[in-house]
């Protein structure tokens, strides 16, 4: 993974320091509430309905065994013993006091991390597939250019006061597992007909109110001009984006009032002017910084496997344990190195709030992660944490060992791996719960034979608008509504956050918090009357449309 | 008198601010004036006989193209912050100098606050008067919160990477 020079530590340094005299400052009376907001959500710190929360940045959620470990002791001594992986791959602390929080980023920098705009009208986290690297379909390593993007974004100075939060994916491979297609910039690896890598560039994406996929605007942009493109996207954006009524703010909203094309073309437009006149062409990336940080994203020594041999011992194990092979059919997926697979923690255990682990279990990934791989792990936009480069031959241990610390959980890509939000229990903008549905649909589904019959799910939980729950591309949608100060929930199907990317439909009026469980049985019914032989949830809908699953969930009771 | 940061340094403002609904030249005050972009562009040879220096100030919404003839006439151009979070004019200035290389003075004016003093130096400002009483001498601190930046802007020519790596 990458490792910070003297210049990149000396920046998060000089952050820690900044901030730290901006707080006592505005502990001082110096610096007004008003004045202080933006400051603190750039460096991480929300102020939610019972204490403030600090978002730390795991950068394109690859984070070292020895930064598992400084959270685990960041979350003893300035928490209360546990933090939460969110839907954007960072991390979250939810009880930390405002005038400690400098201790924290303190903390932080001297394992090479930070909170720098992990929240505020800025760049914020870029994302990528949790398995970059190794992924079977894998065109090209996206983490170097995300790397690179992480740096050109910090403390970039034109763009720290944007009309509202913007936020970029980099997607590397066939498949698309970092939801590209709905972030405000979506950035496509790709090969022109000479063989040449680029990036097809596409904007506009996003959830939240307006939930809108992205648009192609560059089908190929050479890949030394990314910062000086990127400069002229965001240029564009901070000029002209809506700066009156947030809710109009996103660059979506942009794109789709002028149109994509013409959005393209005013890009186009910037961007010559910067790389003709402006100087800009003095940012081109050169193939000796290219290759600097891509030098960071080394394979471990692949050790030469008998494959034969291996694939029966595994055989061997699963047949004689169930639920080991539960586990390796569910939360381990092949690498494109044979002999070697990536293994998925499950975040969801029934019971605790998705995405939260207690400061053991952070040890407990981190030990896991130097034993059996290179001592790196990836955080997942599903709030779940992979382990990769595992030798197949060690799996059996790994699964023993994953389970005496609650990290085992077979049910990866299942109904009950849902992705949620931290809704009404601690969010301050939240209509309703959402863990406690989330845990309520856990509890229903506890028979794991049919949870494994019912197959591939996603089912997402937001307890607002906002979305920070991917309600709307979930294959199933939950979204917690307020109904004359009561919690209610809006059930939507059929989205999708792949390639095909697709959004959820509502399915009808909202059921109440005691009517939601089993709205959601019924719709699994339908589900299961109507398959075809080997047809996952989201394809049975496409077949047989909504209509089935409206008419059973509001079927008056006879 | 009032005072600015101009370069780092604590000066005094000579400085009249003419008012955005300003129509005419009539009564203009005296000595130096910061003249509103639309009473610029219709009264630029009227305002030649002012005594006293003639700025021009822009607010975020107005676009900087619109000066792109007068530059080297104007010994400032102002840019208004209408909140300190409306970050347009961080771009204004970025173009005043990447692309039409003025030379003069960028004057951030209104409600900016001091925590964004770095950030505005890197992309053309050399001059901040503050709407409100601040400790001016205290506020240069900001200007050097970091010691270099990863990008390309007005200060810098070269990003991190080509110069330090
Ligand atoms: S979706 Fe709404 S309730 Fe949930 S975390 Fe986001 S803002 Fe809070």
């Amino acid at each position: 993974m990458y490792i910070y020079d003297q210049y990149d530590q000396k920046l998060v340094d000089e952050r820690v320091a900044q901030y730290r005299d901006q707080t006592n400052r505005y502990l001082d009376g110096q610096i007004s509430d008003e004045e202080f907001l933006p400051i603190r959500l750039q460096n991480g710190l929300y102020v939610q309905r019972l204490a403030p929360m600090l978002r730390i940045a795991i950068p394109y959620g690859l984070i070292s065994s020895r930064q598992l470990r400084a959270l685990a002791n960041i979350s003893r001594r300035f928490d209360k013993g546990y933090v939460h992986f969110t839907t954007r791959q960072n991390i979250q602390l939810n009880w930390p006091r405002l005038e400690e929080v400098p201790d924290i980023l303190a903390e932080l920098a001297k394992v090479q991390m930070h909170a720098i705009q992990t929240s505020g009208n800025c760049i914020r986290n870029t994302t990528t597939d949790q398995f970059a690297g190794v992924a079977v379909d894998e065109i090209e390593d996206p983490r170097p250019w995300c790397e690179i993007i992480r740096q050109w974004s910090t403390i970039h100075p034109e763009f720290a006061f944007l009309p509202r939060k913007f936020k970029i994916a980099v997607c590397g491979s066939e498949e698309d597992r970092a939801a590209f297609l709905l972030h405000d910039i979506g950035i496509q690896l790709v090969k022109n007909s000479n063989g040449e890598s680029g990036f097809h560039i596409y904007a506009g994406g996003g959830l939240g109110r307006t939930p809108v996929i992205a648009s192609s605007i560059r089908e190929y942009l050479p890949r030394q001009h990314l910062l000086s493109y990127l400069d002229a996207i965001l240029r564009v954006y901070n000029r002209y984006g809506n700066r009156d009524n947030k809710y109009k703010a996103r660059i979506k909203i942009l794109v789709k009032a002028w149109t994509p094309e013409v959005f393209a073309q005013r890009v186009e437009a910037e961007w010559q002017q910067i790389i003709s006149s402006d100087g800009g062409v003095n940012s081109e990336l050169t193939e000796n910084e290219v290759n600097r940080v891509k030098g960071f994203f080394t394979q471990p020594d692949y050790e030469p496997v008998d494959m034969l041999k291996v694939e029966a011992g595994l055989k061997a194990q699963a047949t004689d344990n169930l639920a080991f092979s539960r586990w390796l059919q569910r939360n381990v997926r092949d690498q494109k190195q044979p002999g070697y697979a990536s293994v998925s923690l499950s975040l969801k255990p029934a019971g605790v709030a998705p995405g939260d682990v207690t400061d053991g279990q952070l040890e407990s990934i981190a030990d896991l992660a130097e034993r059996f791989s290179n001592g790196e792990v990836r955080s997942t936009h599903n709030q779940n944490v992979v382990i990769a480069d595992v030798l197949k031959s060690a799996l059996f241990d790994f699964w023993q060992q994953a389970k005496v610390h609650g990290l085992a959980t077979p049910t990866i890509g299942t109904i009950n791996d849902m992705i949620c939000c931290p809704g009404g229990d601690y969010c301050s903008l939240a209509n309703a719960k959402s863990i406690p549905v989330a845990e309520a649909i856990q509890r229903r589904f506890d028979d794991l034979d049919y949870v494994y019959d019912l197959g591939d799910l996603e089912l997402n939980i937001s307890g607002c608008m906002n979305a920070c729950g991917h309600h709307h591309v979930g294959h199933i949608g939950i979204l917690g509504v307020d109904k004359k100060g009561e919690e209610w929930y809006q059930i939507q199907l059929g989205g999708s956050a792949s390639k095909q990317a697709a959004l959820a439909k509502v399915l009808g009026p909202s059921l109440s918090r005691d009517e939601v469980v089993e709205g959601i049985e019924k719709i699994i019914d339908v589900y299961v009357e109507n398959r075809l032989e080997g047809e996952a949830f989201l394809q049975t809908y496409q077949r047989v449309g909504m209509n089935k699953f409206k008419e059973r969930v509001y079927a008056q009771n006879a | 008198m009032h005072k600015m940061l101009s370069h780092g340094k604590v000066i005094d403002n000579s400085w009249t601010l003419v008012a955005a609904d300003v129509p005419t030249t009539d009564n203009l005050p005296t000595g130096d004036i910061l003249v509103p972009l639309a009473l610029w562009c219709g009264q630029h040879s009227v305002l030649k006989n002012h005594i006293g220096a003639v700025g021009v100030w822009l607010d975020s919404h107005e676009e900087i193209e619109t000066l792109t003839g007068y530059l080297d006439q104007l010994p400032v151009v102002a840019i208004n912050f209408p909140k300190f979070v409306d970050g347009r004019g961080f771009s204004s200035a970025r173009l005043l100098r990447d692309r039409y290389h003025y030379q003069g003075e960028i004057r951030a004016i209104g409600s900016f606050i001091r925590d964004q003093l770095f950030l505005m130096q890197r992309c053309g400002f050399s001059q901040f008067s503050f709407s409100d009483e601040i400790d001016l001498q205290a506020a240069t601190a900001s200007l050097s919160d970091f010691s270099d930046g990863y990008q390309t802007a007005a200060d810098q020519a070269e990003p991190l990477f080509k110069r330090l790596r």
